[in-house]
C-alpha cells in the first residue's frame, strides 16, 4: 500500500511533536539538576549536586530502606504467586473458580479502602514503623496480580510436557521448578519487574506505615526533601533523579520485556 | 476414581481429571501461602474498613457505632462531595482526553511506514515507569512562578496567561490533571496502537477501493476493532483517576483551600490528619463501590457489539 508522502511528513511532525512533549519535562528536571545550586555559583554542569543530594537528602539511607522492601516484597510475592498460579491454572479442584475471583477482587481494591484498618492493626500488632508493616501489604497487593498472571501463563503451558514428565515420575513439585519455571521465564521476569516497580514507585502504603519516618522508601524522603529543602531546586531535582534512576534503567535495559508486561498486564 | 464415582452417581464429571495431581490436599497446599498473606493483609483489612466504617472514632479513645451516619456524611458534607467531583473533573484529563489523542495519534502510527517507532514506543512508557512523586516534583518546578512555563509564556508575549499555576484556585485542577493527560496518553496509545496492528490490511484496502475517505476508515473499520483496547485503556485510567494520590500530596496538599483534594486524599487526612476514623474508611468504601461501578459499566459497554 502506498502512503503519500504528504502523510509520511505529517507523520513524522506528530511523532517528534508528542516525542518532544513527553521529553520536556525530564529534560527540565534533568538541565535543573545539572544547574548550579544558588545562582551565583556559576555556570557549567554541576554533577557534584548528586553526591550532596544524596548526603542532605539522605538519599543513601532511603534507597537502602526500598532495597529491602522491594528485595522482601518481589521475592516472597512472586514465589506465592507461582505457586497459587499453578494451583489455579494446571490444577482441577473444587472451588478453584471461586479462588480466581477472590484474587482478581484484590486487583480492583484501591489501596484506599483497606488501608486505614490496615494501619490501626498493624499498630496493634507492633507492626508499624517496621520494614514488615510497609512490606506486607504490598505482598498482599502483589500477590493478587501475580497470582492472575501466572495462573494465565501455566494455564497456557503445555499439556504435553506435563503429561511426558508425569509418566517418567516427576510429582508436582518437581514439574512445577524443573519444567514450567524454566520455560516461563519470560512470563516470570516480567512479573518480577512489574512487581519491583510497583513496589518502588509505592507512596501511600509506606507514608501510612512508618508514621515516624524510621522505615522511609526513596519516594517519600523525596517528598520529605521537597517540603524542608526549600532553597534550592537543583539538589531537590537531583534527588528526584535518583529516585527514578533504579527504574528508568532497568526499563531501558529490558523495555521489551516491560513493553510486553504493561500491555499484557493491562488488567491492574 | 472420578469416572467411577461418575458412573455410581449416574452424573457425568463436569470437568477432565487432574492433569498434574491426583491427590485432592494439593492445589490447596499450593495456594495456600498466597492465600494466607493475601487474606490477611487485604481481605481481613478490606472487611475491617466496612467495619470500621460504621462507627465514629478518633483513632485512640473508645468507639461509637453510628451505623451509616458516615455514609450519610460522604453524601452530605461539601468537601468530600467537592473531592468527588474533582475526580470527576481528572477522570477527564486522566482517561477521557488521552483516550482522545490516543486514538489519533495510533491510527495515525499504525497506517504508516515511519522508522523509529520501537524508540518511539520506548519514550511513550517512560512516564508510567518513573515514580509518580519524581513527576510530581518536576511538573511543581514546571509550574513553579518563575518556572519554564511561565518563562516560555512570557517569551512569547503571553505575559497575561502566566500565574503560579498550582496556587491558583481556577487553574489548580486542571494543572494537577494535565501532569495526568501527559503520564497516560503513552500508555493508551501503545495499547490502541497494539489493538490498530491486528486489523488486516486488506479491509483497509477495501475501504479504500470503496472509496472510503480516512475519516470514514477510521469510523468504520479502525474504531469498532479496537473496542477491547478502549476498554482495557478506559479502565486502567479511570481507575488511575479515582486513585490520586501521591500526585496531590505532592503537587498542592488539595489547596490552594479545597480545590484540588481527591477522595484518596480526603481518606488520609480524615484518618491521620483529624482523626475521623469511621469517617475515612467509609469514603474509602464509597470511592471502592464507584472503581468497581465504573469498571462495570466500562465493560459492559465494551462488550456490547
Amino acid at each position: 500500500m502506498t502512503v503519500s508522502r504528504f502523510e509520511t511528513a505529517a507523520n513524522y511532525v506528530i511523532l517528534i511533536g508528542f516525542a518532544l512533549v513527553i521529553l520536556a519535562p525530564i529534560g527540565v528536571i534533568v538541565t535543573l539538576a545539572l544547574g548550579p545550586e544558588r545562582f551565583s555559583s556559576g555556570g557549567g554542569l554541576h554533577f557534584e549536586n548528586f553526591a550532596r543530594a544524596w548526603e542532605v537528602g539522605r538519599f543513601g539511607q532511603y534507597m537502602a530502606t526500598s532495597v529491602s522492601v522491594a528485595a522482601i516484597v518481589v521475592v516472597v510475592a512472586v514465589t506465592a504467586s507461582i505457586l497459587a498460579g499453578y494451583a489455579l491454572g494446571a490444577m482441577t479442584f473444587r472451588g478453584a473458580t471461586a479462588f480466581f475471583y477472590l484474587f482478581l477482587l484484590g486487583i480492583m481494591v484501591p489501596t484506599e479502602a483497606f488501608i486505614v484498618p490496615m494501619f490501626f492493626d498493624m499498630r496493634s500488632l507492633g507492626l508499624t514503623n517496621t520494614i514488615w508493616g510497609v512490606a506486607l501489604p504490598q505482598i498482599a497487593m502483589s500477590i493478587a496480580f501475580g497470582t492472575f498472571w501466572m495462573r494465565t501463563y501455566f494455564r497456557g503451558a503445555s499439556r504435553e510436557l506435563i503429561e511426558a514428565a508425569r509418566l517418567d515420575g516427576a510429582g508436582s513439585w518437581r514439574i512445577l521448578w524443573q519444567i514450567l519455571v524454566p520455560i516461563g521465564r519470560p512470563a516470570i521476569l516480567t512479573l518480577v519487574l512489574l512487581t519491583f516497580m510497583w513496589t518502588w514507585n509505592e507512596f501511600l502504603i509506606p507514608l501510612v506505615m512508618s508514621p515516624n519516618g524510621t522505615v522511609r522508601t526513596a519516594p517519600l524522603g523525596l517528598a520529605f526533601f521537597q517540603g524542608q529543602y526549600t532553597q534550592g531546586t537543583a539538589l531537590l531535582a537531583a534527588g528526584a533523579i535518583l529516585v527514578a534512576l533504579p527504574v528508568v534503567v532497568l526499563y531501558v535495559i529490558l523495555q521489551r520485556h516491560f513493553i510486553k508486561g504493561m500491555i499484557e498486564g493491562a488488567v491492574k | 476414581m472420578t469416572d467411577t464415582v461418575a458412573i455410581v452417581t449416574g452424573r457425568r464429571a463436569r470437568r477432565p481429571p487432574a492433569r498434574v495431581t491426583r491427590r485432592r490436599w494439593l492445589p490447596y497446599a499450593y495456594l495456600a501461602p498466597a492465600l494466607l498473606l493475601y487474606g490477611l493483609f487485604l481481605l481481613v483489612p478490606l472487611g475491617r474498613a466496612a467495619q470500621f466504617s460504621l462507627y465514629e472514632w478518633d483513632g485512640l479513645g473508645a468507639s461509637t457505632f453510628v451505623g451509616l451516619d458516615n455514609y450519610a456524611a460522604v453524601f452530605q458534607s461539601a468537601q468530600l462531595r467537592e473531592a468527588f467531583a474533582h475526580a470527576l473533573v481528572l477522570i477527564v484529563f486522566f482517561a477521557v482526553l488521552p483516550l482522545a489523542l490516543g486514538l489519533v495519534l495510533a491510527a495515525l502510527l499504525t497506517r504508516a511506514r515511519v522508522r523509529g517507532l520501537g524508540f518511539f514506543r520506548t519514550i511513550v512508557f517512560l512516564p508510567q515507569v518513573i515514580a509518580m512523586v519524581v513527576i510530581a516534583v518536576t511538573w511543581r518546578q514546571i509550574y513553579a512562578p518563575e518556572g519554564p512555563l511561565n518563562t516560555a509564556l512570557r517569551a512569547i508575549g503571553l505575559d497575561s496567561l502566566a500565574r503560579a499555576w498550582l496556587g491558583d484556585y481556577d487553574w489548580a485542577l486542571p494543572a494537577v490533571g494535565l501532569i495526568g493527560t501527559w503520564v497516560s496518553t503513552g500508555l493508551v496509545t501503545v495499547l490502541l496502537m497494539a489493538g490498530m496492528a491486528r486489523i488486516p490490511r486488506e479491509q483497509y484496502e477495501a475501504a479504500r477501493l470503496d472509496g472510503a475517505g480516512a475519516v470514514r476508515e477510521f469510523l468504520a473499520i479502525t474504531l469498532p476493532s479496537v473496542r477491547g483496547e478502549i476498554t482495557v485503556a478506559l479502565t486502567l485510567t479511570i481507575v488511575a483517576a479515582l486513585k490520586t494520590f501521591d500526585l496531590v500530596y505532592v503537587t498542592t496538599s488539595g489547596g490552594p483551600g479545597t480545590s484540588t483534594t481527591v477522595p484518596s486524599y480526603e481518606v488520609y487526612r480524615l484518618a491521620f490528619t483529624i482523626g475521623e476514623v469511621g469517617a475515612a474508611a467509609a469514603v474509602g468504601i464509597v470511592l471502592t463501590v464507584i472503581v468497581f461501578l465504573i469498571n462495570a459499566v466500562v465493560n459492559v459497554i465494551g462488550e456490547r457489539r
